[in-house]
């Protein structure tokens, strides 16, 4: 079996993997439904209906792909420079220990100026929580997946410290969660009464501006060079190192807004379920995005959709919810081989 | 007692060897796939798996032993689909181990609601028991952690033993090696690397998946969520710190798994002055210390993460 490389695909024929992928993925998935005892075709529809068939329906898939976004972006500009950040989940959280941190009633200040002072900090907190394992990575050599992997683990025994510790809210009845954050640090809802907050306006914005980064800026066209081939990026003279460091900070940042817009939009205040894995299903986001930023705001209302629609069937038909989980990770895999379809041909012998 | 006498007591070797055994497992697993020149990073969801599967077979009223072959070959599944798309479809070994850790993971989750929707407290069944060996355990200190563990904690030592002899002594350890050094080398002998990696990724899977079950049938008796908790990704640490090497790994891992039941003791003689979380974050720092620690030095194989295609070079 050989691989060839394949001209490059039309703009039709790009937008047509995705669909084909996902198509592969309800045919794989609907053998463990099938294996549920239910029919695969009334389970899909009930997921379809519960993730957009209403108006509260569609509001709580947007509102659930708000961090996916974040998150998304993290890994998709992580990843087009190769830099492996599986530690989104991490970032994430960070994000959300500064939103409380600064929050509560430290800062009195009003709340146009606090709120990008909240964000501005999460995002700092964010991207240096990365710049760590980046530096590791090119001063020592030390495999950057492992180390923001086990990042997770650590940040979250340290976020369950701080809530049992300092951040614990006193008034909390015991339970490990931080004080609300005031009026001022709050985001607003975008309609009265309804969950979905003006975190998914943001979310929006940032992917356009991660988009404008990525395709019309110097720094994003050299970390595409550097993810492309770091050896011939470093003999036409672009800094691999610097570039990775910017990288690692935007990455880390965008994650951390994903907690930042959690805490400040939807929750009120940090627990340790503040995140159900948004870092992990955000590698998905990103590969089904094909890594293009605008492109991952679909994806994340997609994947959004397949986890609330999920819930919502599995509140009817005897199938578990986790058969998101298995939709969301079978795309990840089938997507990797249609995006490897529209560049190459597969040669049998 | 005092932190230093700890070290002197028969019981925190014992808990060491018990904490290393699924570690030692795993790690051999992982450090085949890497002689061969893959990086499996489904090895934390398909440990994930083996837990799950090995302890169901039990539950469902198999024997241990089958349990452990059932959740040997449930490995070994998963190596196959993550070798299929890494190694003759040359994808990502990145993104395509974190989809395989992620679908392993779920599909056990899915499985597990699936095959008991109602139960709260997870079920127990009747794991693998101490097996000492009579005159050997009796050895003050160490005795009782070599020679009274279960038959698992023994088959993780011969495993040890197995994997080095065949990597070393072997045609086809020197194949492998080969697949993850030079595999054009590999080619020009007329073996298929393809068939070496996809071959060393199912036995790597295979093994990572008991070193799973290790933890439902022999360290505890049940399944719950999120029970690997980073042990997947430890081992990768263990295989960088054991450069590649399976004695050098074995020793990583018990003074690994001593650190970890050194921990515990301390967490209980501090008396909580100090967060507990600090002593449980111990383990993943250590990890990261030691691969920064080694990584200068660290000579990794040098096909590792190339995809290889055959006729190109």
């Amino acid at each position: 079996m050989r691989l060839e490389p394949k001209p490059a695909p039309s703009l039709g024929m790009t937008l047509l993997f995705p669909l084909a992928a996902i198509a592969a993925t309800l045919l794989l998935t609907s053998l463990l439904v099938l294996a549920a005892g239910a029919s695969p075709l009334s389970v899909f529809y009930l997921v379809a209906k519960g993730a957009a068939g209403s108006q509260f329906a569609l509001l709580e898939t947007l509102t659930r792909a708000t961090p996916l976004i974040f998150t998304g972006l993290a890994v998709a500009v992580a990843f087009r420079a190769k830099l492996w950040n599986i530690g989104a989940e991490a970032q994430l959280y960070i994000g959300g220990v500064v939103t409380v941190v600064l929050g509560t009633g430290a800062l009195p200040l009003p709340s146009v100026i606090l709120i990008p002072v909240i964000m501005l900090a999460a995002m700092l907190a964010g991207g240096l929580l990365l710049l760590g394992p980046a530096i590791l990575k090119t001063r020592f050599g030390v495999d950057e997946v492992v180390t923001t992997l086990l990042l997770n683990f650590i940040v979250l025994l340290f976020v369950s410290m701080l809530l049992e510790g300092v951040l614990k809210d006193p008034m909390g009845l015991g339970w490990p969660q931080s004080q609300k954050v005031i009026a001022d640090a709050q985001l607003p809802r975008i309609i009265q009464g309804k969950r979905l907050h003006y975190g998914f306006v943001v979310a929006i914005v940032s992917a356009i501006v991660v988009w404008v980064i990525m395709k019309k800026t110097v720094l994003g066209y050299e970390m595409r060079a550097v993810g492309h081939n770091p050896e011939g990026a470093r003999f036409v003279g672009i800094p691999v190192n610097r570039v990775l460091m910017k990288t690692a900070l935007l990455s880390g940042g965008l994650a951390a807004l994903a907690g930042f817009s959690e805490v400040s939009g939807l929750k009120g205040n940090l627990t340790l379920d503040l995140s159900p894995g948004y870092g992990y299903s955000g590698i998905v986001v990103a590969m089904l995005a094909m890594l293009n930023p605008l492109g991952v705001v679909v994806s994340a209302i997609f994947v959004a959709g397949i986890f609330v629609g999920a819930d919502a069937m599995s509140r009817i038909a005897k199938v578990p919810s986790y058969i998101a989980d298995v939709m969301v990770a079978t795309s990840l895999l089938t997507m990797v081989v249609a995006i490897l379809l529209t560049r190459f041909r597969v040669r049998w012998k | 007692m005092d932190a230093f006498e700890i070290l002197f007591t028969a019981s925190f070797w014992v808990a060491a060897i018990r904490i290393a055994s699924p570690l030692i497992f795993a790690t051999m697993g992982e450090l085949i796939c890497e002689r061969a020149g893959v990086l499996n990073l489904g090895i934390e969801g398909i440990m994930t798996a083996g837990a799950f599967a090995g302890w169901f077979t039990v539950y469902a009223g198999g024997d241990l032993w089958t349990g452990v072959l059932v959740a040997a070959l449930a490995g070994a599944m998963f190596g196959l689909l993550h070798a299929t798309l890494t190694v003759p479809l040359s994808l990502s070994q990145h993104v395509v181990g974190i989809g395989v850790t992620l679908l392993a993971t779920s599909l056990t989750y899915f499985t597990y609601r699936l095959v008991l929707p109602e139960v709260t407290s997870p079920p127990k069944i009747e794991p693998f028991q101490p097996l000492p060996i009579p005159g050997l355990s009796q050895i003050p200190l160490f005795g009782e952690a070599l020679f009274s563990q279960t038959p698992l904690t023994y088959l993780a030592f011969v495993t040890v033993a197995v994997v080095a002899w065949v990597l070393y002594r072997t045609p086809v350890g020197l194949a492998v090696r080969a697949a993850g050094e030079n595999p054009s080398a590999v080619e020009a002998q007329g073996i298929s690397v393809t068939g070496i990696r996809m071959g060393a990724v199912m036995v790597g899977s295979a093994l990572m998946a008991v070193g799973g079950a290790f933890l439902t049938m022999s360290a505890f008796n049940s399944f719950f969520f999120e029970m690997i908790n980073g042990r997947g990704w430890i081992c990768i640490a263990l295989v960088v710190f054991g450069s590649w090497r399976p004695g050098k790994a074995l020793l990583g891992a018990i003074l690994f798994a001593a650190f970890d039941a050194y921990q515990v003791r301390l967490q209980q003689l501090s008396g909580g002055i100090v967060p507990y979380q600090v002593f449980l974050m111990m383990p993943y720092a250590l990890s990261i210390l030691a691969l920064i620690l080694v990584a200068r030095r660290a000579t990794y194989p040098k096909a590792l993460m190339i995809p290889y295609q055959k006729g190109e070079r």
